[in-house]
């Protein structure tokens, strides 16, 4: 690992899904462990969001001296501040969760932050296996622990799956006496948000779930093998213009673009 | 004698070796975190202490307890009297004849030594203990004969030279054992150390009859929290580990010592005298760690204690049942430094063993240790009609329902226990949701912080309400509750449900049958007995029913730990058996049919044990299928 390597961590407010209480997320904290094992303490740990926090420190006391948080007022937008702190700051590698556990949890942030940065977006990797060069050994986690081996230029932005490492027991005493410095951004209210309606969500029926195997094989194989992609078309040798006019004939056909 | 003019001397020399050794030993405790003790009332109280309180413990060994007194008394009465007689040169008759007396006191008593070291039992340590009798014996004989002259039995100028120079030799190694070696490191350190460790013992309230067994809360604001290094322990307790004899009674007893877990009391406690002194084991003449070897152990006071000196995995093996803590006649506290250490390892080490952290996790997230809905709390009584305390306002009895809410073996007991009361016509109410886990296991596993926190909330919520008494089937809880809320501000009159059934028989609240079945035998949760000295009600009630106990060999204050506390099934250190096992040998040996538990750890801990095995049943249930319902 480059000696010069650097890595922020960008973690959020988690939510007990029985109790609701706020606690460390469970990708956020697989992040700042992929982070620790790549850099240790090098790490730099960002949230953006209201102050005062206890819950933050639970980060901390995975053994971090300091974090910065990027204060936003309780309906703020994170992303723009979380995007112009990263473009004046220029880590080489932007880890994220997937997907927030409480608010909005869109799943948007590592992309509009990517798009913002202009760097590529890695999604759901288990494991980064090593950084070389000005590029990236990159695991990424595919369903029935199933992993892509990909590599990717610095800088990027990658969502930390839950196949990622179990993140390490949070200790109390370092959590408590680590810093947390605010860094002075403009807060941006988020003006879509502010618009919005929000209503309890409705429970959706569940599809019944047919159980086509007949026999232990059947099952065993149903549960393990790997999906068979069909229908797939590859474009390697076409020139940019016929790739890309593939790919907007797919669009239209799937609905996407009208 | 041609020894009169050296005697002085000699001993003015050893008197001066062992105030200097002193002064060191005194200053290796000091490097130890302030502990305030009154000094006066301390060593007032020290002879009383001493002669009453820890008689007590090694009176119940018969024969060590009368060797004991003859070799420790004769030799600190020898010793008084050799300075006035030896030393000062007071020319009384009876003073030397006392002295004689003195000496041939000691030197009985040293007899005895000298035949148990013949054939030790394994849990006593060798290495120098080994000498100690000859020393006993050389010190005894050699006064003896310097004072026969003084006493006028032998003429002054007796014996030549040859004479002389034994007596000087003896006189040298007697001197050298007991006055240099007690303040310099050797066997008899332990007078000096134990002595002063009576004095000024971090739980004076044991003393006199009393109890002390909650855990002394950690200050969240400290540098460090727990202990990492030996200065991290208060003074007085570096003074404790120092008072130890190497008696090995705590080994006997260790439930994780039994079961080939890599703790020995023992061990543990000398370990943390090399910590103290700086140094390495490979002195240590006892018991190792099961499956560790002796002598790899090195460490210093200012040297992290987990890093070289004990591997953590001897800490997490303890679970916590205070049998080494009843058994030690020096009356040192390995629990409480034990758990001091787990503190570090929690709080600032993050590195709680297997499925502790996740744990502490769910602690801290849902305020039970399974990470169960805690609105759930009232599931199990979904049928049972009980008043929540929120509605009520106000009770006769609360009942502390505990974690056992989440169990579906422990709802038995839960629901036993709401017949009773039902039946006695009990005015009761339960927190409902507003109940949350004691913070017993919190505790146990280090988290202090976790501990605090759900303490604080639970005091919160009692105080809000008015009731008289709680009653709780755990003994966990009951312990926490009774024991360690009152330094948070919680001061309650909390009972053990085995406490008050009894209290409803004996008040004629309950009709009861006779039990029907076979053999029983009594099982003593920890928590319950040596925790809080409840041995009798559980029996009294049992005897109510009819019911003839058959007694293990090791029940009341010996019970043996089921293997469910402290965290150590959470923790789960690999050894060579599994506790529960043993405790249902055990049970088996006096053929019993069926176990009678107060606990609902045990019980599920005594249910794990594969069948065939005598059946597991709480008391509350026993009770509960004996109760003669009146039909209205």
């Amino acid at each position: 690992m480059p000696h010069d390597l650097n890595l922020a961590v960008l973690v959020s407010i988690g939510q007990h899904p029985k109790s609701g209480r706020a606690r460390r997320a469970e990708q956020d904290a697989r992040a700042v462990e992929l982070g620790l094992k790549l850099v240790g303490e090098r790490l730099e740990l960002l949230h953006a969001g209201e102050a005062q926090q206890e819950v933050l420190r639970s980060y901390l006391g995975m053994g971090l001296k300091e974090m910065t948080l990027l204060e936003q007022p309780s309906a703020g937008d994170a992303v723009p501040a979380l995007g112009r702190y990263l473009a004046q700051k220029r880590p080489d590698i932007v880890l994220t969760g997937v997907r927030a556990e409480s608010g909005e949890a869109s799943g948007m942030t590592p992309y509009l932050l990517g798009e913002a940065l202009g760097w590529p977006v890695v999604t759901r990797i288990a494991d980064i296996i090593k950084v070389e060069n000005g590029e990236a050994e990159v695991l990424q986690a595919l369903p029935r622990g199933q992993r892509r081996a990909l590599k990717v230029r610095l800088p990027f932005v990658a969502s930390v799956d839950l196949a990622a490492e179990t993140p390490r027991q949070s200790a109390y005493g370092p959590g408590r006496r680590a810093r947390i410095d605010n860094a002075s951004v403009d807060a941006q209210q988020d003006q879509l948000r502010s618009q919005w309606q929000e209503a309890p969500a409705r429970k959706r029926p569940k599809r019944l779930k047919v159980a086509k195997a007949k026999t232990a094989a059947d099952r065993f194989k149903a549960a393990t093998a790997k999906s068979q992609a069909s229908g797939g078309q590859v474009l390697q040798n076409e020139s940019a213009q016929e790739q890309a006019q593939a790919l907007f004939k797919l669009l239209v056909e799937e609905g996407v673009l009208r | 004698m041609i020894l009169d003019g050296l005697l002085p001397v000699l001993i003015t020399m050893a008197l001066a070796l062992l105030v200097i050794g002193a002064v060191r030993r005194i200053n290796l405790w000091r490097a130890g975190q302030p502990e305030s003790v009154s000094l006066i009332a301390g060593l007032m109280a020290m002879p009383r202490r001493y002669l009453v309180d820890l008689h007590h413990v090694v009176g119940r060994d018969k024969y060590m307890s009368n060797t004991h007194v003859a070799t420790g008394g004769g030799f600190v009465l020898s010793l008084a009297l050799i300075v006035l007689v030896h030393l000062f040169g007071l020319d009384s008759k009876i003073l030397a004849w006392a002295l004689l007396a003195a000496t041939a006191l000691m030197f009985v008593g040293a007899l005895f030594v000298y035949k148990r070291r013949q054939n030790p039992p394994a849990r006593l340590s060798k290495g120098p203990w080994m000498r100690l009798p000859k020393s006993l014996l050389v010190f005894a004989v050699t006064f003896f004969i310097v004072t026969l002259p003084v006493a006028g039995v032998l003429p002054e100028d007796f014996g030549g030279w040859v004479l002389a120079v034994i007596l000087l030799i003896g006189i040298a190694y007697g001197l050298g054992e007991m006055l240099f070696g007690m303040t310099w490191g050797g066997p008899m350190k332990h007078a000096f150390a134990g002595a002063l460790h009576l004095a000024f013992h971090r739980r004076p309230e044991r003393f006199g009859g009393g109890r002390s067994t909650g855990l002394k809360p950690v200050d969240l604001g400290a540098e460090v929290l727990g202990v990492a290094k030996p200065s991290d322990f208060k003074w007085n307790q570096l003074l404790g580990f120092d008072a130890c004899v190497q008696c090995g009674r705590c080994e006997a007893v260790c439930p994780a010592f039994a079961a080939g877990q890599p703790l020995n009391p023992k061990k543990l406690i000398q370990d943390m005298v090399v910590g103290l002194a700086g140094g390495s084991d490979a002195k240590y003449a006892g018991s190792p760690y099961p499956g560790r070897e002796v002598g790899q152990a090195k460490g210093g006071p200012t040297q992290v204690i987990t890093e070289g000196l004990v591997n953590p995995e001897t800490l997490w093996s303890c679970t916590t049942c205070r049998a080494c803590v009843e058994e030690c006649p020096m009356m040192i506290e390995h629990v409480d430094a034990i758990v001091d250490m787990r503190r570090f390892l929690t709080m600032e080490k993050g590195n709680t063993p297997n499925k502790g952290a996740e744990t502490l996790d769910n602690l801290i997230a849902t305020d039970n240790p399974n990470g169960f809905d805690p609105g759930g709390r009232m599931n199990w009584a979904a049928d049972q009609n009980l008043k929540v305390m929120a509605d009520v306002k106000e009770t006769d009895v609360l009942f502390w329902v505990s974690d056992g809410a989440f169990d579906m073996r422990s709802q038995r007991i839960l629901r036993a226990f709401v017949k009773l009361l039902k039946a006695a016509d009990v005015d009761f109410a339960v927190l409902g949701d507003e109940e949350r886990d004691s913070g017993d296991v919190a505790r146990r596993l280090g988290d202090d912080a976790t501990f605090q926190s759900l303490a604080k909330r639970n005091i919160a919520v009692l105080n809000r309400y008015k009731f008289n008494r709680i009653v709780t089937t755990d003994p966990h809880a009951f312990h926490c509750l009774k024991n360690e809320y009152k330094d948070f501000g919680g001061d309650y009159e909390v009972l053990h449900h085995t406490t008050f059934i009894n209290e409803l028989v004996k008040a004629g609240m309950l009709k009861l049958d006779m039990y029907k079945g076979g053999t029983v035998t009594y099982h003593d949760p920890c928590y319950l007995g040596r925790y809080n000295g409840e041995y009798d009600s559980p029996r009294e009630l049992l005897n109510e029913l009819g019911i003839e106990l058959a007694e293990m060999e090791r029940s009341g204050f010996r019970s043996r730990c089921c293997g469910g506390g402290g965290g150590a099934p959470i923790t789960d250190i690999p050894g060579e058996r599994r506790i529960a096992d043993m405790r249902m040998e055990d049970v088996k040996a006096t053929g019993a049919e069926l176990v009678a538990v107060g606990c609902q750890q045990c019980t599920a801990m005594l249910e794990g044990v594969v069948e065939p095995r005598p059946e597991v049943k709480d008391i509350a249930e026993i009770v509960a299928e004996s109760l003669v319902e009146e039909v209205h």
